[in-house]
């Protein structure tokens, strides 16, 4: 079998006596949408930490095409085409939303003309065109979400990690969101989503894990994992899908 | 916040550059002279400080590399003053490296960073006042020559010009990092470090290039100070007072414009100047005044004057807008 993109190799991360991150093992295929899912307080954004480079693991290893990126720091990881956004948007709040996109695009253009071009491109592409000189600090909950994925997307990488951009939206704000991350990955930017929206989750992605206290309960299609009694249980509790599947095969 | 074109920064220099054709007045020149020597010191601490976001609280560290360089290099090894003022720049810059890896790589940010670079600037006052070289309590005295190849002057005039030279400079300076990827890097890094560094951006290196820039340009004007008063000890070099009006003219002007540190110097300046007037001289009130213009500046215009005429401007625009679109309609 070919190397993944992307492989997490029996990861612990550990918080004083909290074990965040519990010898979690996945790889994410290049190309593709795979969605990071599982109750609060699961680990999903401690594990994004540790892809990222702004988390050392304390156990476990991070592979990228095959090379070894465990401890490489933020901006090294992030240069080597694996870019994150924060599930707790952070704008350069100073900055006008085109400077902010700009940021991105600066990876990889020195120049600030084409930096700022390609910049106000990816603005258009998700909606933030017209809002370019606007302050980031002005904008919605909805257009700060965007806002993260602009910059990102400016950085051009080649895996993004999208902590739950679709969280906080009301379902017209998802509603075209979607779309958006589709066309990212039919551009072919292979995309690792957390995501609490499970009608986004199930609309795009094509491979889901599920985490549940720092450990990956169940893997494989969404159609699958939703069915998963295991995941059931996870999301409402001990004895859920019993009395569930007593009720009648109710679907989650 | 509005940015400066190369042309603004040309007639505000050419305009200046008239000044000592205008007047021959050495109270003038004088008064000047100093202000433009702070605009440039602050200009130094407004790369670090006003772009980068780090507030140091001892740029006196830098301004007396500058100055004892110059002195000590041609006092003492025959270098000439020029050759010493340029080589007290690098020093600077060397300094200003050093420490900012020292602390950056530490991790130190915010109040921490601020206390550092104090300690950083106290520990070399004390030093500077102790060690042979530097004169100890003496102090160094660098001995008359009035010729231009040493960088002395018969008049203030050429004094005047080359400070305000040293000024444009750093305006070109500043406004050339503002078009730059690493301006806008430096940016991102005071706006959000961590998102700066999932974007890709190496903070700490930005952050020490950035402290390099700013000392070259502070210790510039400790070199020039050197040239200007022909005498330094310990106290001017290092002490206090430089840090205070290095971080006072681009926070009164404009953090983080680059013509803050310019119209910053000569307010502050000039409000000390009238204090001296109306109180005849009487110690310690002009750091009354400059505390009670700290004060009321982050209080009330927390962009310094810079912000409060683009408000200004914008405020008129809009009533000029409904005044015209009342007498349209």
């Amino acid at each position: 079998m070919a190397e993944p993109l992307l492989r997490v190799e029996r990861a612990f991360k550990r918080f004083g006596g909290v074990l965040a991150v519990d010898s979690v093992s996945l790889a994410v295929e290049a190309g593709r949408i795979t969605a990071l899912i599982g109750p609060n307080g699961a680990g999903k954004t401690t594990l994004f930490s540790i892809i990222s480079g702004f988390l050392p693991p304390t156990e476990g290893r991070v592979f990228h095409r095959g090379a070894d990126v465990t401890g490489m720091p933020p901006h090294l990881v992030a240069r080597r085409g694996i870019v994150r956004t924060f599930q707790i948007v952070q704008p350069f709040a100073g900055l006008t939303v085109h400077e902010n996109i700009a940021i991105g695009a600066h990876l990889s253009r020195r120049s600030r003309t084409e930096a700022l071009a390609a910049a106000a491109e990816v603005a258009s592409t998700v909606g933030l065109g017209d809002v370019l000189g606007r302050p980031a600090a002005s904008l919605t909950v909805a257009g700060r979400k965007r806002l993260e994925v602009a910059r990102a997307l400016a950085a051009e990488p080649e895996l993004l990690l999208l902590d739950e951009v679709l969280a906080g939206l009301n379902p017209a704000e998802v509603a075209t969101m979607v779309p958006i991350i589709r066309g990212l990955a039919d551009s072919g930017v292979t995309i690792l989503m957390i995501e609490h929206v499970m009608q986004a989750v199930m609309r795009l992605a094509e491979h889901v894990f599920v985490l549940a206290e720092g450990r990956i309960i169940a893997a494989g299609a969404p159609r699958v994992v939703v069915d998963d009694p295991r995941v059931v249980e996870a999301y409402l509790g001990h004895g859920a899908a019993a009395r569930l599947s007593a009720a009648g095969g109710a679907h989650v | 916040m509005s940015r400066p074109s190369t042309t603004q920064i040309f007639l505000v220099i050419a305009v200046l550059a008239t000044v000592p054709l205008l007047t021959a007045s050495n109270v003038v020149l004088n008064f000047l002279i100093v202000a433009l020597l702070i605009a440039l010191a602050g200009q130094g601490w407004n790369v670090l400080g006003g772009y980068g976001g780090q507030y140091s609280f001892g740029h006196a560290a830098f301004f007396g590399t500058g100055a004892y360089l110059t002195a000590i290099l041609q006092t003492r090894y025959g270098v000439n003053a020029w050759g010493a003022f340029a080589l007290g720049i690098m020093g600077g810059a060397l300094i200003g490296a050093a420490i900012g890896a020292v602390t950056f790589r530490s991790g130190l940010r915010g109040s921490y960073f601020a206390l550092v670079t104090l300690a950083f600037a106290e520990v070399l006052r004390i030093l500077a006042s102790v060690a042979p070289i530097t004169g100890a309590g003496v102090g160094i005295l660098i001995p008359l020559d009035l010729r231009p190849q040493a960088f002395q002057f018969q008049s203030r005039a050429p004094f005047y010009w080359i400070v305000l030279a040293l000024v444009a400079g750093s305006l070109i300076i500043v406004h050339r990092i503002e078009q730059s990827r690493f301006g806008a890097w430096l940016v991102a890094v005071r706006e959000n470090e961590d998102a700066a560094s999932a974007l890709g951006v190496d903070a700490t290196r930005i952050k020490v290039a950035a402290t390099a820039i700013s000392a070259a340009i502070t210790a510039a004007a400790g070199g020039f100070y050197a040239q200007y008063f022909l005498f330094i000890d310990s106290g001017i070099a290092f002490g206090p007072w430089i840090s205070i009006e290095a971080l006072l003219a681009p926070i009164v002007g404009g953090i983080g414009t680059a013509f803050g540190p310019l119209l910053g110097a000569f307010v502050v300046k000039a409000l000390g100047e009238l204090a001296k007037l109306a109180t005849g001289d009487a110690p310690g009130l002009d750091l009354v005044i400059y505390g009670s213009v700290l004060v009321l500046i982050v209080a009330f215009a927390p962009h310094g004057i810079v912000g409060l005429l683009a408000d200004l401007r914008a405020r008129f625009g809009r009533l000029r807008g409904s005044l015209l679109g009342r007498a349209h309609g």
